[in-house]
C-alpha cells in the first residue's frame, strides 16, 4: 500500500478547515458521519470512497457528489471548493492542494494573489473612502435642503417639506374656491334673472317691430299689384305673378288665383291681409323678379336666432375646459370670443340689422352683470391657484416617489444625465428618468427604457437600476437597460453591452454606492498569519 | 463453494483486474464501501406559459403541383407498365446480370443491372441504354463498391427468369411482359417492384422547338415522322419540361425532363419508416390526400411540424416492418425526390381489420411506395434484413457507419446565436462553475467573424481568440465557431480571393461565379463537389492557415443545404452548374460534401490523430460518417419538444445516431416550465445542445431561479454520469451501424404495441426513456415492453414488469427512465466540470438482474479523443452477472489500454441481501470486511477492487 493508504494518515485533515472541524476527525477512533447516520473505521475516512451521505468522510477527495473542500490558501483567503474539482486537473486552490494527485502542474500562486488583493484592496479602500466621504456630502446635502424650506430645490426632502406646505396651503385654497363658488352661484343667480327680464323686454319690443315692417311690406305690394291703380287686386292682376302658382305646373289659373284671393274677384287693401298671408311666402318683388330668393335663406334665419342667445353666454363657459395652466391660453381665447364674435355672427347680425342691436342693460342689471363677472373672474382665479398647487403636488410626490436611497444620496442623479461614447453611439442615462442610445454619426435616439425600480438583490438593492418599457424590437421584447452601479469617486457611466437582444446593461460608478470602508488593517493580517 | 441459498450468498468476482484497473489505483483505493440510496424527489410545480403559434410560409416552397416533374410523375397512374423484359438481351455473369428493358410507347431501352451483394441486399440499377449525355450517379455516399456475392440461373422461359439469390432461398423472378421484379423467399414475396406500372425514364432529348432541332428533322424525312407518329405514341412537349418558374425564379432546364419513378410493393407490410428529415411522425403516413414526402435540402424559415414538407437534410431510405421481417430501400439519388406511400389498409378502422379477419375476406395487408426523382438513374439497394439490425448492417456495409466522436461532444453544449465577445464567453464559462453545472463546450454563431467573413473574428468583440481558447483550455473545455459555405463576396477577404483566383465557386448558368445572398450579403459557394476543392478547404483548417484556432476549437457548418436567401425556396437554382452537372443532379449532396471537408480539416490539422467534430444541418445518406446533425431551427414550443423523439428515432434508423434538437427551441421564449423539460428530454437524446435565436432574451440555465437551475443542473449531470453507457454506444454504433436512439420495434419486432411509438425510445438496449413532454403534466403512461422483460427504474430502483403499460406520476423533477433487467450499466457518478475532468474517475456498475437473475454489459474505455482505437488501443470488456458471480471477459484480446480509473462500487438491482461478499482477482480471494448494506428499497451489494 505504498500510496493513498499511507498517505491518508497524512492527508486524513485534507480539505478540512482547521481547528473547527478537525475535532471530529479524530485518528484511529471510529468516525461519525457529520449528519450521524453511521458510524465507520476511521481508516475509512479519506480513501476516496464515499460512506456518508452528507460526504463528511470524504473532506479531501472528489468521492462523494456533495462534498465540499477546504483551500487554506495561506497567504490568500481560503476558500471552500466542490469536492468534485478535488484532483480534476484544474488548479483551484492557490495552494494547489486541490491537486494533490492528478499530476496537474499547480504552483502555489497564494502569496501574488493575496499581495495583488491587497493592493487591490488598498486601491479600492481609497476610492471607497474618498467615495464614502463624498457619500456623506450628498447625504449632508440631502439634508441642509431639508431644512431650507422656502427654496424649492429638485432634492427629496426639500421637496417633501415643500409639499406639506404645498398641501396645506392646497387645502386653504380649496377652501376658498368653495367660498367663491358660492359667492359667484349667489351674484349668478339675480344676474340671470334680470337679465331673463331684458331679454323678454327686448323680444317683445322686436315682435312689434317685426310685425310693423310687414304692413308695410304688405302695403308695398298692395301698390305693386294694384296695376291698374283702381284701389283693388284683382285675379288678373295677381296672374301676372306666375311664381304664386300654388301647384307650381307652370300654369297659374285663374281659378287657383282666385283661391289665393279667398274666392274674391278682386281685395280691396283692408281685406288683402288674408291674401297676402296667402302669398308672402313666395311673392316676388317686381323690381327684382329675374332673381328668386334663395329658398334656403328663410331656413337659414333659425340659428341664427340662436345665435341671438348665444351673444352672452358666459353661463355657458364649460367648466372642463378649465384644466391646466397650459389651456389657460386657450382659455383667454375663448373669453375674447366673446368679446369679439367672429366675424359669421357679424355678418349675420347685419342681415337682422333692421331689427336694430338690443339695447344696453339698464344700470341696475349691468350691476347686477358686473358683480357675477367678477365673482365669476374670482372664483376661475382661485380654482386655476388649486390646479397649479395640485400640479405641483403631483410632481413633487412623483419626485418623492423616486426611492433616492436610505439617505437620499441619490438625489443628486435626479435631473442629471451622463453620457458614454463608444465607437458607434452615444449613450444617455438620466437616472430616474431615462436611458437613451443615439447613433453617434447621425439617426434618431432610441428609448432603451424609463426609470422603473432598483433591482438589485435583496441585500443591495440599491446596486442595480432597472429602465423598462422602451421602444419595442422588430419580434422582441421592448428595450430595457440594466444600470449596474460601483462605488467611485466620480459619476460617470463606464460602459454598456447588449448581452440579450434588447437587453441593455450599463455599468455606473458613483459615490452614492459606497460603504463605508472595512477596517483595512485587521482583515489582512489575519490573512497574512495563514 | 456450496451456497446453501443463492440468494443470502454470493461470490463476486472480477477478472482480469489489470485490465481494467492499473495496480497504481488499487493500491490506493484499499477499501470501498457500498452506496445503495433513494433519490430524493424534488416536487416542484411551475407555472405554464402560453405560446403563440407562428409557422412557415408554405408559399415559399413547391408543393408537387409546383414541381413540374413531380405533377408530370403523379399524373400517371397503377396500371400495366409499357416496359418489357428484353430476356434475349440478357447477360449473366457470375455477379451482375444485365437485361434491356423497352418502353414500348417510345421504343426508347434501358439497361437493368442486378447484383446480389454480401449480406443479403439486392442491388438495382437502371439507366438509359444509351443516354444523350452521361446521366448524374452518385459518387462518394457508398464507402466502397459494394462487395457482391454469385448470382445463379434456377430457371428462363420467355416469360422470365428465376434466378438465385446466394444460399439463401431467396430468388428474383424477373417478368419479361410487362417487366416486373418479384424477390421471394420461400413461398412469401418480400417486395416487387413495377409491380404497379410505375417505373418511368424521361429519357434525355434534343429540345424539339429550337431551330438546331428543327434544321434536323426537316432535313429528316418527313416520312419517318409520319410513320413515327402512327406507330409510337407522341411524346407530348408539357409544360414545365424546358423550362419551369417558381414565383419569381425562372428554370432554365437546358437539359429538359429527365424524370426517373419506380414503384415497389411491400405485401405484409403496414408499417414504414424513415427517410428523414421530415417534422412529422416516426411512423411515416400514407400520402394519398397530400402531398408525398418530399426529399430536398431546404432552409426552411420556422418549418410546421406533422407535414411531408422537406427539411434541411434527406436520407433516402426507408423501412418497412412487420413481425415478421424488416426490410429497407436505399434509392441512392441525390436530385429533388418526392416519395407516395399508399397502403390498403391505411383507411381501415381497428374493427375493419378485425371484421375482415373474422369473415375471411381480407385482403393481405401491403404498403405500395413510389419514388421519384427528378434526375439521375435508379440505383436501388434493396435491403432484405430479415431482422432490423441486420437491415442496420446492411446499411451500414454500404454508406458506413456513425463517426465515433471525441468523448467530451457527448457532454452538454451550450450555444446561442451570440456569445458577443470573449467577455461574455467568459462569464458564461464562469457561470457555469459559479453554480456548479458541468459542460463540454461553448458555441460561437455567425457574429462572432468579421463581418460574416468565416474563418475569421471580429477584431473588436474576439481580439484574442487564442487566449479566450486557452482559458477554455484551462478548464478542459472546448469551444465550437460556425463555418458556413457561403463566401463573402470581397476582394479585401483572403478566403473568397483564393476560391475565385483557383475556380472553386459553383457557377451559374452562363458560366460565370454564381451568386447568392446569404449573412454576408452577396456571396459566392465553393464547390464542393470538386476534390481539389475539398482538399484546398479541409486544408484552411490547419492551424496556421485558421488564425485564433487551436486544438480545442472545433466546426459547425450551418446554411449548407445550402441556404440562398435570394434563391427558389431560399437555395440553389437547379441550373446552377458543378463542373458536369447541374444543381438539379447533385443538389441533396452539397450540405455531406461540406461536412465532410470540413471534418477531413480538423483531422488533417492534428496529423490524424485527433478525431474531429463537426456539426451539420444538411446532410445525405452517408452523412453519419462525417459528425453530428440537429433538427435545425426549431421553436419554443411542446410540439416541438416532441417532435424532436421521432425525428431524432427516424435518423437513427437510416444510421444517423448523433442526432439531436435545439434544447429550448431556436425561435420564441420557452416557458421556464418547457425549458427544463426540454433539457431533461435533450440529456437524454445523443446530442445536447441548447440553442437560441438572437432575438430571444438569454437563457442559460442559471437565470429561472435557483429551484430550476437545480433541475436544470440535475439532468444535465445524469448526462454526464452516463457519459460512459453513451461512449460505448456510440462505440457500437460506430462499428455497427446500430442506433443509438432506437424506435421501441427495434428491440421487441414482433410487439405490434411497439411499432407506432413515437414518446419514448430506447438508447442502446438497455435504456428506457419516456420524457415529460406534456405541459404541466402530472403523470404520463409508459409503455414496458417485452412480456419477459423486467425493468427498473433509475432513480427508485423500483421494478416493474414488461408488457404493460405502466402509469407514472410525475413532478417537475421527474425524466422517467428505466433500466432493463438483464442489463449492466457502467456509470461515473462522480460527476465534475467537465467531461474530461472526469477521465480517471472511477466507474458504478448497476447490475439489474432479469428474471433468470442473471445481467450482461460492456465497459468499453479509451483516451476519448484520438483515432488510437483504431490501432487497438482500447479496453472492452463484456460483464456478465450470472449464479451470483459477477465477471468480465475481454472481448477484445488483442488491444491494449491503460486506464487510471477503475471500478469502485456495483449496484445491484433486484438482488436480495447477500450475507457475504467475496472478491476474487487472479485467483486471489479477498474477503470484504464489510459489506454494507444501506436499508433501502431493493437490497444490493457491492463488490469492486
Amino acid at each position: 500500500l505504498k500510496c493513498i493508504h499511507v498517505c491518508i494518515y497524512v492527508w486524513y485533515t485534507l480539505g478540512l478547515k482547521l481547528a473547527v472541524q478537525r475535532q471530529f476527525y479524530e485518528e484511529d477512533k471510529p468516525f461519525t458521519c457529520l449528519d450521524g447516520s453511521r458510524t465507520i473505521p476511521f481508516d475509512r475516512v479519506n480513501d476516496d470512497y464515499c460512506d456518508c451521505q452528507d460526504g463528511s468522510d470524504e473532506p479531501g477527495t472528489a468521492a462523494c457528489p456533495n462534498g465540499s473542500f477546504h483551500c487554506t490558501n495561506a497567504g490568500f483567503r481560503p476558500a471552500f471548493i466542490p469536492s468534485s474539482r478535488i484532483n480534476d486537473g484544474i488548479c483551484d486552490c492557490c495552494d494547489t492542494t486541490d491537486e494533490y494527485n492528478s499530476g496537474a502542474a499547480c504552483q502555489n500562486t497564494c502569496r501574488d494573489l493575496g499581495r495583488k488583493e491587497r493592493e487591490e484592496l488598498v486601491k479600492m479602500a481609497e476610492i471607497a473612502k474618498e467615495g464614502f466621504q463624498l457619500k456623506q456630502q450628498l447625504i449632508h446635502e440631502a439634508k441642509r435642503g431639508l431644512e431650507d424650506k422656502k427654496k424649492l430645490d429638485i432634492n427629496y426632502l426639500n421637496s417633501r417639506a415643500k409639499l406639506s406646505e404645498i398641501q396645506s396651503s392646497k387645502k386653504d385654497l380649496e377652501a376658498k374656491v368653495e367660498a367663491l363658488r358660492t359667492v359667484k352661484e349667489t351674484a349668478e343667480q339675480p344676474e340671470k334673472e334680470a337679465k331673463g327680464r331684458h331679454m323678454q323686454a327686448w323680444e317683445e319690443q322686436k315682435a312689434i317691430a317685426r310685425k310693423e315692417k310687414d304692413k308695410a311690406k304688405m302695403t308695398e305690394v298692395f301698390l305693386e299689384l294694384d296695376d291698374d291703380a283702381d284701389g283693388f287686386v284683382s285675379v288678373a292682376e295677381l296672374l301676372s305673378h306666375s311664381e304664386l302658382d300654388p301647384d307650381l305646373d307652370s300654369s297659374f289659373t285663374e281659378a287657383e288665383a282666385q283661391v289665393l284671393m279667398g274666392g274674391e274677384d278682386k281685395v280691396d287693401p283692408a281685406s288683402f291681409e288674408a291674401v297676402w298671408n296667402n302669398i308672402k311666402e313666395k311673392y316676388l318683388s317686381e323690381s327684382n323678379a329675374d332673381i328668386p330668393a334663395p329658398v334656403e335663406t328663410a331656413q337659414e334665419e333659425t340659428p341664427v336666432s340662436d345665435n341671438d342667445s348665444d351673444q352672452y353666454p358666459e353661463d355657458d363657459i364649460p367648466e372642463e375646459e378649465e384644466e391646466d395652466d397650459e389651456e389657460d391660453e386657450d382659455d383667454d381665447q375663448d373669453e375674447s370670443d366673446y368679446k369679439v364674435p367672429p366675424t359669421e355672427r357679424t355678418k349675420e347680425k347685419k342681415d337682422d340689422d333692421d331689427e336694430g342691436t338690443m339695447p344696453p342693460y339698464d344700470q341696475e342689471t349691468q350691476n347686477l352683470i358686473d358683480a357675477a363677472q367678477k365673482a365669476r373672474d374670482e372664483f376661475d382665479e382661485a380654482e386655476r391657484a388649486l390646479r397649479e398647487v395640485d400640479d405641483q403636488i403631483k410632481n413633487l410626490e412623483k419626485e418623492i416617489s423616486f426611492d433616492f436611497g436610505p439617505s437620499a444620496e441619490f438625489g443628486y442623479l435626479y435631473s442629471q444625465c451622463y453620457e458614454l461614447t463608444t465607437s458607434e453611439y452615444i449613450y444617455r442615462l438620466c437616472p430616474f428618468n431615462r436611458v437613451s442610445q443615439k447613433p453617434k454619426y447621425g439617426g434618431s435616439e432610441t428609448n432603451l427604457g424609463t426609470w422603473g425600480k432598483w433591482s438589485g438583490p435583496q441585500d443591495n438593492i440599491y446596486s442595480v437600476m432597472k429602465y423598462e418599457h422602451g421602444t419595442g424590437c422588430w419580434q422582441g421584447p421592448n428595450r430595457s437597460t440594466t444600470v449596474k452601479l460601483t462605488c467611485g469617486k466620480e459619476t460617470v457611466v463606464t460602459s454598456t453591452s447588449e448581452p440579450s437582444r434588447c437587453e441593455y446593461l450599463m455599468e455606473f460608478i458613483t459615490p452614492a454606492v459606497c460603504q463605508e470602508p472595512p477596517n483595512l488593517d485587521s482583515g489582512l493580517h489575519e490573512h497574512e498569519e495563514l | 463453494m456450496p451456497r446453501p441459498n443463492d440468494t443470502t450468498v454470493a461470490e463476486c468476482i472480477i477478472l482480469e483486474r489489470q485490465v481494467v484497473v492499473t495496480q497504481n489505483v488499487l493500491r490506493c483505493s484499499p477499501l470501498s464501501g457500498f452506496l445503495c440510496r433513494m433519490v430524493p424527489v424534488l416536487v416542484l410545480w411551475l407555472a405554464v406559459c402560453l405560446t403563440g403559434t407562428w409557422a412557415v410560409d408554405r408559399g415559399n416552397f413547391k408543393t408537387c403541383d409546383q414541381s413540374s416533374f413531380c405533377k408530370r410523375q403523379r399524373a400517371l397512374k397503377p396500371g400495366e407498365s409499357p416496359y418489357r423484359a428484353l430476356l434475349e438481351t440478357m447477360e449473366l455473369t457470375n455477379t451482375r446480370l444485365t437485361l434491356q428493358l423497352i418502353n414500348d410507347n417510345n421504343k426508347v431501352r434501358l439497361l437493368l443491372e442486378l447484383y446480389r451483394l454480401q449480406g443479403n441486399i439486392t442491388r438495382v440499377k437502371i439507366n438509359e441504354l444509351k443516354p444523350l449525355k452521361p446521366r448524374y450517379e452518385v459518387p462518394d455516399v457508398l464507402i466502397r463498391e459494394p462487395p457482391t456475392e454469385p448470382l445463379s440461373l434456377l430457371s428462363q422461359d420467355e416469360n422470365g427468369v428465376v434466378l438465385s439469390l446466394g444460399s439463401e432461398s431467396q430468388r428474383v423472378i424477373i417478368s419479361a411482359r410487362p417487366f416486373r421484379l418479384d424477390i421471394m423467399e420461400g413461398s412469401d414475396v418480400l417486395m416487387s417492384l413495377n409491380s404497379r406500372g410505375l417505373l418511368t425514364f424521361e429519357h434525355l432529348r434534343m429540345r424539339k422547338d429550337t431551330f438546331s432541332y428543327k434544321v434536323t428533322s426537316t432535313v429528316a424525312s418527313v416520312w419517318d415522322n409520319i410513320k413515327r407518329t402512327t406507330k409510337e405514341e407522341e411524346e407530348k412537349v408539357e409544360d414545365g419540361m424546358w423550362e419551369e418558374m417558381f414565383k419569381s425564379h425562372s428554370d432554365s432546364k437546358p437539359n429538359g425532363p429527365s424524370a426517373i419513378s419506380l414503384d415497389f410493393s411491400l405485401p405484409g407490410v403496414e408499417h414504414v419508416y424513415g427517410i428523414p428529415e421530415h417534422a412529422d411522425t416516426l411512423r411515416l403516413k400514407t400520402t394519398e390526400n397530400g402531398d408525398p414526402y418530399r426529399l430536398y435540402n431546404l432552409d426552411v424559415f420556422q418549418y410546421e411540424l406533422y407535414n411531408p414538407m422537406a427539411l434541411y437534410g434527406a436520407v433516402p431510405v426507408m423501412l418497412a416492418h412487420n413481425t415478421q421481417r424488416t426490410t429497407g430501400i436505399f434509392w441512392l439519388n441525390a436530385a429533388e425526390t418526392w416519395v407516395d406511400i399508399s397502403s390498403n389498409t391505411a383507411g381501415k378502422t381497428v374493427f375493419g381489420k378485425m371484421l375482415d379477419y373474422v369473415q375471411g375476406s381480407s385482403e393481405t395487408p401491403q404498403t405500395d411506395v413510389r419514388w421519384i426523382s427528378e434526375s439521375g438513374i435508379i440505383d436501388v439497394f434493396l435491403m432484405l434484413g430479415p431482422t432490423p439490425k441486420d437491415v442496420f448492417s446492411q446499411y451500414a456495409s454500404l454508406t458506413g457507419t456513425q463517426s465515433f466522436p471525441p468523448l467530451a461532444s457527448l457532454g452538454y453544449h451550450q450555444c446561442r446565436w451570440n456569445y458577443n465577445d470573449q467577455e461574455d464567453v467568459q462569464s458564461v464559462d464562469a457561470g457555469f462553475d459559479e453554480h456548479d453545472i458541468p459542460y463540454d463546450f461553448i458555441w460561437l454563431d455567425i457574429e462572432h467573424t468579421d463581418g460574416k467573413r468565416y474563418f475569421t473574428w471580429d477584431p473588436h468583440k474576439f481580439a484574442t481568440p487564442k487566449e479566450m481558447l486557452q482559458g477554455l483550455k484551462d478548464k478542459k473545455r472546448k469551444l465550437v465557431a460556425i463555418v458556413d459555405p457561403h463566401i463573402k463576396i470581397d476582394s479585401n477577404y483572403k478566403i473568397h480571393n483564393e476560391i475565385r483566383s483557383r475556380g472553386f465557386y459553383v457557377k451559374n448558368k452562363d458560366g460565370g461565379d454564381y451568386e447568392g445572398w446569404c449573412w454576408p450579403g452577396s456571396a459566392g459557394y465553393p464547390d464542393f463537389f470538386r476534390a481539389d476543392m475539398r482538399a484546398w478547404w479541409a486544408s484552411m483548417f490547419a492551424y496556421d492557415k485558421y488564425e485564433g484556432s487551436m486544438e480545442n476549437m472545433y466546426t459547425w457548418n450551418d446554411m449548407n443545404e445550402p441556404s440562398v436567401f435570394n434563391g427558389p425556396e431560399v437555395t440553389m437554382h437547379k441550373d446552377a452548374v458543378h463542373g458536369a452537372w447541374e444543381n438539379r443532379d447533385v443538389h441533396n449532396l452539397y450540405g455531406l460534401y461540406v461536412q465532410m471537408a470540413t471534418a477531413d480539416g480538423l483531422t488533417q490539422r492534428s496529423g490524424g490523430v485527433e478525431r474531429p467534430f463537426v456539426l451539420s444541418r444538411a446532410f445525405f445518406a452517408g452523412s453519419q460518417r462525417y459528425g453530428a446533425v440537429w433538427t435545425g431551427d426549431n421553436a419554443a414550443e411542446w410540439d416541438h419538444l416532441k417532435i424532436s423523439i421521432p425525428m431524432c428515432l427516424s435518423l437513427g434508423l437510416v444510421g444517423m445516431s448523433f442526432c439531436g434538437a435545439d434544447i429550448g427551441g431556436f425561435f420564441k421564449t420557452p416557458s421556464t416550465e418547457l425549458l427544463v423539460r426540454w433539457y431533461q428530454t435533450g440529456a437524454y437524446q445523443p446530442f445536447f445542445r441548447a440553442h437560441a435565436h438572437l432575438d430571444t432574451p438569454r437563457r442559460e440555465p442559471w437565470l429561472f431561479g435557483p429551484e430550476n437551475t437545480a433541475l436544470i443542473r440535475e439532468a444535465i449531470r445524469q448526462r454526464y454520469a452516463l457519459l460512459p453507457y453513451w461512449y460505448q454506444q456510440f462505440y457500437h454504433a460506430h462499428r455497427t451501424g446500430d442506433p443509438i436512439m432506437r424506435p421501441l420495434w427495434v428491440e421487441y419486432p414482433q410487439d405490434p404495441a411497439t411499432f407506432a411509438v413515437d414518446d419514448e425510445y430506447l438508447i442502446g438496449r438497455d435504456l428506457l426513456v419516456h420524457p415529460v413532454t406534456e405541459e404541466g403534466a402530472r403523470g404520463l403512461t409508459a409503455y414496458l415492453p417485452g412480456k419477459d422483460e423486467v425493468w427498473f427504474d433509475v432513480h427508485t430502483f423500483q421494478k416493474h414488469n414488461g408488457a404493460q403499460n405502466l402509469y407514472i406520476p410525475v413532478t417537475m423533477s421527474s425524466i422517467p427512465v428505466f433500466q432493463r433487467g438483464g442489463s449492466i450499466i457502467p456509470r461515473k457518478v462522480r460527476v465534475r466540470r467537465s467531461s474530461e475532468c472526469m477521465e480517471h474517475d472511477p466507474y458504478t456498475l448497476y447490475v439489474a438482474l432479469n428474471l433468470q437473475r442473471t445481467a450482461e454489459g460492456e465497459l468499453y474505455i479509451d483516451d476519448g479523443h484520438t483515432f488510437n482505437y483504431e490501432r487497438k488501443e482500447f479496453i472492452h470488456r463484456r460483464l456478465s452477472f450470472a449464479k451470483n458471480i459477477l465477471s468480465s471477459v475481454n472481448l477484445a484480446p488483442d488491444a491494449q489500454f491503460t486506464t487510471r480509473s477503475w471500478i469502485e462500487r456495483v449496484v445491484i438491482l433486484g438482488a436480495s441481501k447477500p450475507s457475504k461478499v467475496t472478491l476474487k482477482t487472479a485467483g486471489e480471494c479477498f474477503a470484504f470486511l464489510a459489506c454494507d448494506v444501506d436499508s433501502s428499497l431493493v437490497p444490493c451489494y457491492m463488490l469492486a477492487n
